[in-house]
Parts: C-alpha cells; sequence; structure tokens
C-alpha cells in the first residue's frame, strides 16, 4: 500500500542565538501521514543541509514521551493539538492537506530561547536543586514495604511523578506560571510518609526559587493541565498551595536555611 | 514582621491576597444585594431600610472603612500581579491557542476587573455621593433618588453591563479563591463550581434586574 502523503506549510521560528531577533521562516513540506512530527522536522533538516543551509535547531530524546526533552508550540498548543501526548508522540495524520504549521519555541523570560525552538530550561533544575529532593542518610538498606502506604496515597504520589519536567506548563500558561511543575515535585513527596520530615522546607525553598526565576503567578487558568503531556492535575496546586501557606503561618522559623 | 510581608508578597501569596480579599467582596456583594432587592417591595421599605442603615451610621463607617481598604488591596494587588505575569512572558505567541486550554472568564480577570473598577467609581460618585453627601430636603425619598438615576438611559443601560461582566469575574473569581486556598477536593471541587457559577447568576441578574426595573417602568 502506498504510503499517504500530506502536503503542509510551515512558519518555523528561526533565531540565531539568545539576544538574536527572531521571525518565522516559510518551509513548504510533503510528508508521510505516518510519520511523527520530529521525523518531519528531521526530514526537513535533511533537506536544508542538503541544500548548505542551517538546520532547525530543536530538543528531542527517547521521542516515546518519557523523557520531557522535546516541547514545540504548535498552532499555538505546546505538544500540539493533541492531549496528554508529547511532540515526539503526535503524528502528521492528525494535520489536514494544506494546513499551515506555525511551530514555535515555548516562550518565558525563565526559558531564554538558545536557537530556533530550543529553549534552556535550567531554571526547572535549579527550583529542583532547592529542595525536590528526600535527605536520605548513609546506612542499612531499608527493608521494602516497611512503612506502609495506602494504595491510593502511593497512586497519588505517583502520578505527582509522572511530571517529567518538559516545561509544557509553563509555556501554556498566560502567566509562564511554573506553578504545576513546582506542585507536582512538591506534591509527590508531600503526600508521602518518606517526605514528610522535610515537607514544610521544601515548599518554602523550592517556592522561594520558583519566583526568583521571573515565572509568573498562578491565576487558575488550569491551561497547564490541559496541555500536560502526563495530565498532571492542578490538585496538586491547590496542595502545594494549602502547604505554603502553612509553612508560613505555622512554622516556629523564621529565615530559611540555604 | 519581615517574615510576613515577604510571605505576602511571594506568588502564592499575592494569590492569596485575591483570594481572601475576594471571598470578602464575594459576601459583600450577597448583603448588598439582599439590601437592595427591598427596592421591589417599594418605596416604603427601601426608605426605610436606607434609614436603618442610617441610624447606626458608626458602624456603617467603620465597615466602609475596612470594605474600601479590601478593594484597595484586591485592586492594587490585582495591578501589581497583572503587570508582574506579562512581564514573564516578554515575547508573545504568534499563534494564541489559549482558547483551547482555558475558559473566557479565567483569562480576563485583569480586563473584567478594570471595567467593574471603572464603575465602581461611576457607582459611588453618584449614588454613594448622593445618599451620604448631598444634602436633601427633609422629605427626600431614597427610593426617588435611585428611579431618577435608573430613568437615565444610558445609566441603566451602562448598569446592565457591569453587573454582567462582574457575572464573569464572580464565576471565575469564586471557585479560583478555594482553589488558592488549597481546597481541591474530589469530591467538592465541581460542587464548588457550580455554586460559583450560580452565585455569579445570580448576583448579575439581581443587580441588573434592578436598573431594567425602573428603566422599564418609567417607559
Amino acid at each position: 500500500m502506498a504510503e499517504k502523503m500530506i502536503n503542509l506549510k510551515l512558519k518555523v521560528w528561526r533565531q540565531n542565538g539568545p539576544k538574536a531577533v527572531g521571525a518565522f521562516e516559510d518551509h513548504d513540506v510533503s510528508v508521510s501521514a505516518d510519520s511523527s512530527f520530529l521525523e518531519m522536522l528531521d526530514e526537513l533538516n535533511d533537506s536544508l543541509e542538503r541544500n548548505g543551509k542551517d538546520p532547525v535547531v530543536f530538543e528531542s530524546d527517547c521521542r516515546e514521551g518519557i523523557c520531557g526533552t522535546c516541547g514545540l508550540v504548535i498552532n499555538g498548543q505546546p505538544h500540539g493539538p493533541i492531549p496528554k501526548i508529547a511532540t515526539c508522540q503526535l503524528h502528521m495524520r492528525h494535520f489536514t492537506e494544506g494546513q499551515t504549521i506555525w511551530i514555535e519555541p515555548f516562550r518565558a523570560k525563565a526559558f531564554p530561547v538558545l536557537k530556533d525552538l530550543a529553549v534552556d530550561r535550567s531554571a526547572f533544575d535549579t527550583i529542583m536543586h532547592a529542595g525536590g529532593y528526600v535527605s536520605v542518610n548513609t546506612g542499612g538498606v531499608p527493608d521494602a514495604n516497611a512503612i506502609a502506604i495506602p494504595k491510593d496515597v502511593a497512586a497519588e504520589a505517583f502520578d505527582a511523578a509522572a511530571c517529567i519536567g518538559c516545561g509544557a506548563c509553563v509555556a501554556a500558561c498566560k502567566n509562564a506560571s511554573a506553578m504545576l511543575f513546582v506542585s507536582a515535585k512538591v506534591s509527590q513527596f508531600a503526600v508521602l510518609p518518606q517526605g514528610q520530615p522535610e515537607r514544610y522546607t521544601r515548599v518554602q525553598k523550592m517556592v522561594k526559587v520558583m519566583d526568583e526565576l521571573g515565572f509568573g503567578s498562578c491565576t487558575n487558568t488550569y491551561a497547564c493541565e490541559a496541555e500536560c503531556p502526563k495530565g498532571i492535575s492542578v490538585k496538586n496546586i491547590a496542595r502545594m498551595n494549602k502547604d505554603y501557606i502553612k509553612a508560613k503561618v505555622k512554622t516556629e522559623k523564621i529565615e530559611l536555611e540555604a | 514582621m519581615g517574615w510576613l510581608s515577604e510571605s505576602l508578597n511571594s506568588s502564592i501569596g499575592k494569590k492569596f491576597i485575591m483570594a481572601l480579599t475576594g471571598i470578602s467582596l464575594i459576601l459583600f456583594l450577597i448583603v448588598h444585594l439582599a439590601g437592595n432587592l427591598t427596592l421591589f417591595i417599594g418605596e416604603e421599605a427601601f426608605n426605610l431600610y436606607v434609614e436603618s442603615l442610617d441610624k447606626i451610621k458608626p458602624f456603617i463607617r467603620v465597615i466602609e472603612v475596612v470594605l474600601a481598604a479590601i478593594f484597595i488591596f484586591h485592586i492594587v494587588n490585582g495591578i501589581k500581579l497583572y503587570f508582574e505575569n506579562r512581564g514573564a512572558r516578554p515575547e508573545k505567541y504568534a499563534v494564541n491557542g489559549s482558547r483551547k486550554n482555558s475558559t473566557l472568564f479565567s483569562r480576563t480577570m485583569a480586563q473584567t476587573g478594570s471595567i467593574i473598577f471603572i464603575f465602581l467609581v461611576i457607582h459611588l460618585s453618584t449614588f454613594w455621593k448622593a445618599f451620604n453627601l448631598d444634602t436633601h430636603a427633609a422629605d427626600a425619598s431614597y427610593y426617588n433618588i435611585v428611579l431618577e438615576w435608573f430613568q437615565i438611559e444610558w445609566y441603566a443601560v451602562l448598569y446592565v453591563i457591569c453587573m454582567i461582566i462582574l457575572g464573569f469575574h464572580l464565576n471565575h473569581g469564586f471557585q479560583s479563591a478555594f482553589q488558592t486556598f488549597g481546597w481541591n477536593h474530589n469530591k467538592y471541587a465541581s460542587l464548588i463550581k457550580k455554586i460559583g457559577t450560580g452565585y455569579a447568576v445570580i448576583m448579575a441578574v439581581g443587580f441588573a434586574s434592578i436598573p431594567i426595573y425602573f428603566l422599564l417602568g418609567g417607559m
């Protein structure tokens, strides 16, 4: 059976560096409907290179939706029009013959464009360093299941831990807020017994760093949840709000240690 | 109290102020509408209502000052958030996909809020001024003051439009406040959303019905 090909008009964001002024570049492509979005860009880059032109810079790694490296804003939606998938899992059959596709990088002050469609998301790492961990002292290996955790609690923690840190929540939010990401990373520990010792310092430290990095504030539009490739719930944001307010009101400590 | 101002100036702190002041204003609107509905009972009932408030004027003045402070906190904080949030994305998207992932109500809080602020200024400089500052003849009726204003067509229409926009603002604000306080529960969240929409509709329809009633009554 012959491959079904579709013709598309691409408008691809090109930007030479963080300080450069970017603009859209037009490309007409003909691709297999079975190819993925990134494979289409690979083909585009092949042809650009054959013609001695600069290929479009974009990020990808696992290409099966679990690493969180890829991330493009496709026709105004992070990871494209299909819910709960990453850009790499988006296939060209979801587009129609002759359609114009606008491809933009994640845009946020805290995510500066490095080149073309690749942005610097190390701000997320900085937030994780501030408190996205549990401190485990060395010693004997604890017995598995020594601490009883109800199944639904474990599932809730796992749902939060499903966040792949791609940054689509920031890209989707009209305020470029990182609340969904940070709240997922706070929640994955906050609901488990192992996370309790650092629960209230963790939330304060991570929110403080998040604010310093220039992300916006949450205004509860829930665009993040709608665009999240892993379906992370805004319930995590509610949990983080509650923990943060509790921490500020109830804890005796005034200064956070570094 | 350095920790307090630092906490309130954090992103979550600012949300918290918006939610707390917002809920206070939501409660105020219920009282305000309940009082205003005496207009439908008749001239005597409304005048009696306003005069009974007049009798406890010192108490009402305290409430007014508190209310003004709540409004100012809500407005100033909202303006601050608007500009900070705009700054968090210096370069805008060429294609805006927000229609596909969020509600109109949630995206336009700053715009609906600004219109409500302009309305508030007009409202205070007409009704509040007429009831509190202007001197009237001894037999003047508060009911008639309302009647006169709302028989001015543009004024009545402006009120109706502003009340619809207020409904938009409240529809998002109500459930949003609960989310900010951290009360997003599997069992109750959908109920809160429904109550919020119901509340917003009742407020918009309730307040808008007054100018409509007087405008149509005068025709």
